[in-house]
Parts: structure tokens; C-alpha cells; sequence
């Protein structure tokens, strides 16, 4: 049986909530880049418009799926491991995932300063495991 | 940005931050789950910690999708990146964990690089996406 408390195992339990949390992520933006300003949804056709103009939207339902895949990993990781590891690293790595999808899938403008950005929190994240 | 705006972020941060201490209290008090018996993370919905740090992430959800829908992910995400300083102060003085120097300064770099950041633009316009 596998040490769930090793390092390797621990890096694959951060890499399986970047991978989910990061397809639910880009999911979840596309989505609300779909749908538009929510505030103003909300002003025109009130709390219920709003809602319903989100969830009618197919990729919120796909984002949701893999944010609930990336909780659970979360969950399962915070029993084997320190929340003041977990919780930065995933998010983190997240981070840098998602500039990367931004730029590629979404389309963003990820200028120099945003991938600067990355490069200050990878470096951060192999700190974080000191 | 609009003051309401900003306040949007802030839950943001701080609903993730409490969110995940309250889960790492609540998992601690469970005790580790076994691949052999995934049913134990349903049953662990079911302990108060971890059911307030349910309720947090759905606030954290809430606010979160309202922020993408009028700014990128990439100015979302290092916009609360406070969430780790927080995490990192939670964990420390109230669970208890032990966090080095070392840590400590990887905490500051990843909140100095992306907290920048959020001094360009939040938004890329419709017309320019493609063109970037």
C-alpha cells in the first residue's frame, strides 16, 4: 500500500486539484464571459434572472462538475497533509495553470506583467515546500 | 473598478480563506480517509466544521462567478491572493502548524508577484480577444 503521506504522493494529490480545479476554472469563465455583466442582469431582471441566466448556461454546469472533482481532492489531501502546504500549492500551481489556459483557451490578454506574475509564484510554490 | 467591486474580491479572499481552514479542522478531527473507502469524505459533509466550510465556498462561489463576469481570470485570481496570507496566519496561530522562514517567504514572493498585478486592466475587451 502506498504512503499517502510521501512526498510523491502528496505532489500527486496537489497535481489532481490543479488539473480539476483548472478545467473548472476556464469552464466557469467562459461561461460568465458568455453570460455578461451579472450585476446588471441583475438590475434588469432581478436576483432570480440572474441565477437562472447562469445555470441555463451549459459550461457552468461542466465547471461545477470539475470544481466539485477538485474539492473532493482537496478534501482528501487535507487529511493526509498540512493546509498551510495544500492550500497554497494547489492554489498556486492553479494560478500558473491558468494563465497558461487564459492565454490559450480563453484568449486573454496575459501581458508581460501577468506572466511575470507566474514566474514570482512558481518560485514562491518550490518555497513552499522547504 | 467600483468600491462594490472590490468589496466582491474581498469576500472572495476571505470566504476562501476561512473556507479551507474550516475544512482543515474539520478533516483533521475525521482523521485521514482511506482510498479503500471514498464514502468517508460524504460522511465528513456531515461534521460542522466541514458543513460551515461548505456554506463558505458556496458565498466564495457566489462572489467568485459575479467577479468573472466583469473581469479576466487572470485578474481574479491574483486579486485574491491574499486568500494564501491568510491561510498561512489561520493555520499558524490557530491549528497550530508549523510553518518555516523558508514557507513563510514563498507565502510573501507568491502575494508580492501576483498582487501587482492587479494595477492593469481587469477586463480584455470583446473585440481584442483573438487578437492578443
Amino acid at each position: 500500500m502506498m504512503d499517502l503521506s510521501s512526498g510523491p504522493a502528496i505532489a500527486a494529490m496537489i497535481g489532481a486539484i490543479v488539473l480539476t480545479a483548472t478545467a473548472g476554472d476556464v469552464l466557469l469563465a467562459s461561461a460568465m464571459r458568455s453570460v455578461g455583466d451579472l450585476d446588471r442582469i441583475k438590475e434588469a431582471s432581478g436576483l432570480q434572472g440572474a441565477i437562472w441566466a447562469v445555470v441555463s448556461e451549459s459550461r457552468f454546469l461542466g465547471g461545477v462538475a470539475f470544481m466539485a472533482l477538485s474539492f473532493f481532492s482537496l478534501l482528501f489531501s487535507l487529511s493526509h497533509a498540512d493546509v498551510s502546504l495544500i492550500a497554497p500549492a494547489a492554489g498556486s500551481l492553479t494560478f500558473v495553470s491558468n494563465a497558461v489556459a487564459a492565454r490559450w483557451v480563453l484568449h486573454e490578454n496575459v501581458d508581460r506583467r501577468r506572466w511575470l506574475a507566474a514566474v514570482f509564484v512558481c518560485c514562491g510554490v518550490a518555497l513552499l515546500k522547504h | 473598478m467600483t468600491p462594490r467591486r472590490y468589496l466582491v474580491l474581498g469576500v472572495v479572499t476571505l470566504a476562501s480563506a476561512f473556507g479551507d481552514t474550516f475544512l482543515a479542522i474539520g478533516m483533521k478531527h475525521l482523521g485521514p480517509v482511506s482510498l479503500t473507502h471514498p464514502d468517508e469524505l460524504l460522511t465528513a459533509l456531515r461534521t460542522p466544521w466541514v458543513l460551515s466550510g461548505v456554506l463558505l465556498l458556496l458565498v466564495w462561489t457566489g462572489c467568485y462567478l459575479t467577479a468573472l463576469s466583469w473581469a479576466d481570470l487572470t485578474f481574479v485570481l491574483p486579486a485574491t491572493s491574499l486568500a494564501y496570507v491568510a491561510v498561512a496566519f489561520l493555520s499558524r496561530f490557530w491549528l497550530h502548524e508549523q510553518i518555516s522562514p523558508a514557507r513563510w517567504f514563498g507565502i510573501a514572493l507568491i502575494t508580492a508577484g501576483v498582487g501587482f498585478v492587479t494595477q492593469g486592466p481587469a477586463y480584455t475587451p470583446r473585440d481584442s480577444v483573438g487578437s492578443a
